[in-house]
């Protein structure tokens, strides 16, 4: 239960940083390390299989990607204006919601007596497997199908010629 | 006791990494000495040469990595110095723990205990390795983006290119051993390559999957930015790539996390294609050669050869990386790209297709 609320803190802290720190590449590392401690959180729900996914995609591959943009862009360190602009109110308006609304159902809900048993092989790469390719089968073939537009999509792009 | 246990055995993972690291130093300078047909580190000696023989080796392991870690430590002007030192360590600190999930040996038996040698029991394992390697390209694009040196910048973005892309081929050539073997942990992947081919051949993955074997490799080598891979360093083009601005202790630490993806490549390699700590025939009670042919062996001596036969395996695979270091020469950055994504992306997939199709259709493909 410490170890949850300490890693909890800590993944809180970081998605802070994403959001408020200045120069983009400190937010794109913040961004890494919210991602490895959600993973973490993985891990502690017994879900190994999950958690080196997301190290390996999103923490390994991504935001290597958004680094290597924003690098190449040469990305300057936001200048702050003192007004409070119209975009930043809407997603505070919003984290408020989320808030109000975890909370309540925090609140309503039951709470649970003692830990759940886990069903055997919980977790594993079998039983993910099994799921993903049997009652998922519709929104995993549609989703390779969504990434598959996506990768030739961004081939035609890189392939069009500038005409200037 | 089981604390203690596991205890030791991460103590032990994590010191043949270290030992090996610091080894795999002097195997370099003497090694490229060797193949270049000089002498090598041959100036520190013990007691000021006043043995009749040379000690060189405890010499240059002892006086490398003191004199690396005494240099004088600069920041640049301008750097930023916060993830200028943050860097160095997020290239070497994941990689530490990769060799918890690699078996070193079966099991030990001592009096009613049997204890699995292998510090961290993941079904993962494979995954787990991958996820580590991959993080450690932040501290090279980190690196040189935070030392504020156009050499450093551009070997910075070289290095994140090249590594996310020979990700894609090493994880593609890993896939195909993984369907053969039907698990992620690598202990279990080691000892089922205990089995037999037509009761001779040991069932190692270099038999089945010999076509990712050679893809895992070069691969490899080109994941620990090592020649002829090494772009991100070039040093005939960058300076030093990433590293440029690095010094002391801290550029010691980029080094060591080469070498230590060098040891990583090396002992997936033993693991997944040559057996892992299997001796050929040898099982948990003795010799059963083919012909039924049997010796006995004690239960403590059959420990020690497995874990000797891990280690020596272990070594040749890290030789043949330096070997391969010191003989070609660095490839071009648009030879390299093709490569990555036309030579070894197509292959590893057509690999992948193949060896799904035969473990669908042929029983006996896949090692149970």
């Amino acid at each position: 239960m410490i170890a949850f609320y300490f890693i909890a803190i800590l993944t809180l802290a970081s998605a802070l940083m994403v959001v408020l720190h200045r120069n983009p590449i400190y937010s794109a590392l913040g961004l890494v390390n919210t991602l490895f401690l959600i993973a973490v959180s993985f891990v502690m729900l017994d879900a190994e299989l999950i958690a080196m996914l997301q190290v390996i995609v999103y923490a390994g591959a991504i935001v290597i990607l958004f680094l290597f943009v924003i690098m190449l862009l040469n990305v300057e360190t936001e200048v702050r204006t003192a007004r409070v602009s119209r975009l930043g109110t809407a997603g505070l308006v919003l984290a408020l919601l989320l808030a109000l609304e975890l909370g309540v159902f925090a609140l309503v809900r039951e709470p649970s007596s003692g830990t759940p048993e886990l069903p055997a092989g919980f977790g594993s790469t079998e039983l993910l497997a099994e799921t993903l390719f049997s009652d998922g089968m519709l929104s995993f073939e549609l989703t390779s199908l969504l990434l598959l537009v996506a990768v030739v999509g961004a081939v035609v792009m890189a392939r069009r010629k500038v005409e200037s | 006791m089981d604390f203690l246990i596991s205890f030791v055995l991460a103590l032990v993972a994590l010191l043949i990494l270290l030992q090996l690291t610091v080894l795999l130093l002097w195997v370099e300078r003497k090694g490229s000495a060797l193949i270049q047909d000089r002498v090598g580190a041959n100036r520190a000696n013990l007691f000021g040469g006043l043995l009749p023989f040379n000690l060189g080796i405890v010499n240059t392991l002892m006086a490398d990595p003191l004199k690396l870690f005494h240099k004088e430590d600069i920041i640049p002007k301008d750097a930023d110095a916060f993830l200028h030192w943050l860097a160095p360590f997020i290239a070497v600190l994941p990689l530490f723990v990769t060799f918890a999930v690699v078996p070193f040996g079966d099991v030990l038996v001592l009096g009613e205990r049997v204890i699995n040698l292998q510090a961290a029991d993941v079904n993962v394992g494979l995954l787990f390795v991958l996820g580590m390697v991959s993080l450690g390209v932040y501290g090279v694009v980190i690196g040189g983006w935070a030392s504020n040196s156009r050499y450093a910048f551009l070997g910075g973005v070289r290095g994140s290119a090249q590594m996310v892309s020979y990700e894609i081929g090493m994880g593609l050539a890993l896939v195909a051993v993984v369907l053969t073997y039907g698990s992620l942990d690598l202990q279990e992947i080691a000892r089922a390559q205990g089995q037999l081919m037509w009761g001779v051949i040991p069932a190692w993955g270099v038999f089945y999957q010999p076509l990712a074997l050679v893809l895992f490799f070069i691969a490899g080598i080109a994941e620990s930015k090592r020649p002829p891979f090494d772009l991100p360093e070039a040093e005939s083009e960058l300076v030093a790539g990433f590293y440029t601005e690095y010094s002391g202790s801290k550029q010691s630490m980029f080094m060591m996390s080469d070498f230590i993806e060098v040891a990583i490549v090396a002992a997936l390699v033993t693991t997944l294609f040559f057996g892992g700590w299997q001796v050929p025939y040898l099982y948990r009670d003795g010799f059963h050669l083919p012909g039924g042919f049997f010796f006995g062996v004690p239960s403590l001596v059959v420990t020690i050869l497995q874990v000797g036969a891990f280690l020596t395996k272990l070594f040749i695979f890290c030789w043949l990386q330096i070997l391969v270091r010191w003989t070609y020469p660095r490839m071009r950055y648009d030879q390299l790209m093709n490569l990555g994504w036309k030579r070894l992306l197509p292959i590893g997939l057509a690999n992948v297709v193949v060896t799904a199709v035969l473990v669908l259709a042929l029983e006996g493909f896949t090692v149970p």
